[in-house]
């Protein structure tokens, strides 16, 4: 393992300091947590808090969406591990003003039983929470960790819809409800050319050879279907446009937003390469996408690939909130 | 059957000594069919219980918060939130009961709740489901602990990392049932609990 790091046990602290330091303008470290806020409290003030977190190692997912207009905290779990409720709580505490606090929480089963938790705490304390967990990922139905499919990185599309509505001014039954239209209508599915190496392991998750990819990777680089010879990168996007195709039934009437994501170790020039080829598919469904991002959104480490996700805009007033203006890192 | 914060703390630092003295035993249970850190995580949590204990808390209630803060705050994985949920449940009963029977009746419907599994599905809920009514009836012994923890033995996990193993999983005892029998066999070895 060759990683710009210090000691494996500290990267997380690190990582957060580096992150909070570097841009005091969007976040600040909530005292005693891996969390961070947003530094402009101004912003929060009568708004309904959006919550999101999880394991470490999918930079810049979430602390990179942590400001005006979409998060308004993000809790960071050791590498690939769930945050704990106390730390999760903190952030809730945090952004809590008295409107309520929407928790985001991708599709696994120790993010879902700690957030879960974190719920209950704030309960007892009669902060009122709310819920959306997110599970994207198509490639499998249950995975090595979770009950049902996987949240991925059509999570950031969700981020971005609750943030903007968030900032607009609704109320937490009005995100929940929201939550709950936009979730069945985004879908994901990846395909990957390397395992990540999570530092405090210090081997990859799984091995690939030379010339080989596996389809439907999650990003902690847990199994996916199908594992095949490397192809061009028209022939990757047939199977994952297929796949996605099969689960949403493309409209050339219908609007979509597009997300190309890099898994971490895949430059932008293959991303776009990609980007071109996924356009390209999307034409003979006669589907020119409303709204498109390129990049590294939600990674897994330093794991080479890619994912593609869709959202079927159902209501313009959801495109309205992904173009809707955000002060973040990342976004 | 009245529980006092004496009787709970010493509950405490009981469980806490048995899942000290076999943190490895519990680790080890863990590794053929977990991620081998089920004693680490859990012998770390109760040290923490131990710790916060020691200054006294000012009612049952509040014992049992600190109780189960400690143990979510440190223990992390599964068993935190649901070792957690069992003390917060404990905690949010105690307003109203002291009753032991009672309080743990409360503890396993969160813990059933939280981690959505059945008696049978080889978890700590096993334990649990069996032991919760002997309390509560008077006939909780040795030997009904040790029984409700090695029945786990042959059933096929169907929650947690262990029911990716299917039939794999037979032949071993759950971890979570383990460690859930130390805190009854704790119970029972505490003066004025039962």
């Amino acid at each position: 393992m060759k990683k710009i790091i210090n000691n494996p046990h500290d990267v997380v602290a690190e990582m957060v300091s580096g992150m909070t330091r570097s841009y005091p303008q969007f976040i600040e470290k909530i005292p005693d947590t891996e969390a961070v806020v947003r530094s402009n409290k101004e912003s929060m003030k009568g708004k309904v808090g959006i919550v999101s977190g999880g394991g470490s190692g999918h930079e810049p997912t979430h602390a990179g969406y942590v400001g005006k207009g979409m998060l308004s905290a993000a809790v960071c779990g050791q590498v690939f591990t769930s945050p704990t409720p106390d730390q999760i709580y903190a952030a809730i505490k945090a952004v809590n003003q008295g409107q309520g606090v929407y928790l985001v929480v991708k599709n696994y089963s120790g993010d879902v039983m700690n957030f879960d938790m974190a719920k209950d705490l704030a309960d007892m304390d009669d902060i009122p929470v709310k819920t959306i967990v997110v599970d994207d990922d198509i490639a499998v139905e249950n995975s090595l960790y979770t009950q049902g499919r996987r949240g991925v990185a059509g999570t950031l599309f969700m981020h971005k819809v609750l943030g903007a509505a968030a900032q607009q001014g609704a109320s937490l039954d009005e995100i929940d409800a929201l939550a709950k239209k936009v979730l069945p209508n985004i879908k994901t599915i990846a395909v990957a050319l390397s395992a990540a190496t999570n530092p405090e392991v210090g081997k990859p998750g799984f091995t690939l050879k030379e010339d080989e990819i596996e389809y439907g990777v999650g990003i902690h680089s847990e199994p996916g279907y199908r594992r095949e010879k490397i192809k061009p990168s028209k022939d990757l996007v047939e199977e994952l446009v297929g796949k996605l195709n099969d689960e949403m039934h493309l409209d050339g009437n219908k609007k979509y937003a597009c997300l190309v994501n890099g898994m971490g170790a895949t430059p932008l020039m293959e991303q776009f390469i990609f980007a071109n080829d996924v356009l390209n598919k999307l034409e003979e469904f006669n589907i020119k996408p409303s709204f498109m991002k390129v990049g590294n959104y939600m990674t897994s480490l330093d794991m080479a690939g890619i994912s593609l996700t869709l959202f079927e805009i159902k209501d313009n007033k959801w495109l309205d909130y992904l173009n809707f203006p955000v002060e973040t890192i990342a976004w | 059957m009245t529980l006092t914060v004496d009787t709970l703390t010493s509950w405490m630092n009981n469980f806490a000594n048995k899942i000290e003295e076999n943190a490895q035993h519990l680790s080890d249970l863990d590794t053929p069919i977990g991620d081998g850190d089920h004693g680490f995580n859990m012998s770390r949590g109760m040290k923490a219980v131990k710790e916060k204990l020691a200054t006294k808390p000012v009612d049952v209630t509040s014992a049992f918060k600190t109780i189960a803060m400690a143990l979510i705050s440190t223990v992390g994985g599964a068993s935190g939130p649901l070792y957690g949920t069992a003390f917060l449940e404990m905690a949010k009963k105690s307003t109203t009961t002291n009753d032991l029977g009672e309080l743990l009746d409360a503890a396993l419907a969160g813990i059933e709740k939280r981690g959505g599994a059945k008696p049978g599905d080889k978890t700590m809920v096993d334990v649990w489901a069996k032991l919760v009514p002997d309390v509560k009836n008077g006939t909780l012994t040795e030997d009904k602990i040790h029984e409700a923890v090695v029945a786990t033995k042959d059933m096929v996990a169907k929650k947690g990392r262990a029911s990716y193993l299917g039939e794999r999983s037979k032949e071993h005892v759950d971890p979570g049932s383990e460690s859930s029998g130390y805190l009854f066999e704790a119970m029972l070895e505490t003066e004025g609990l039962l």
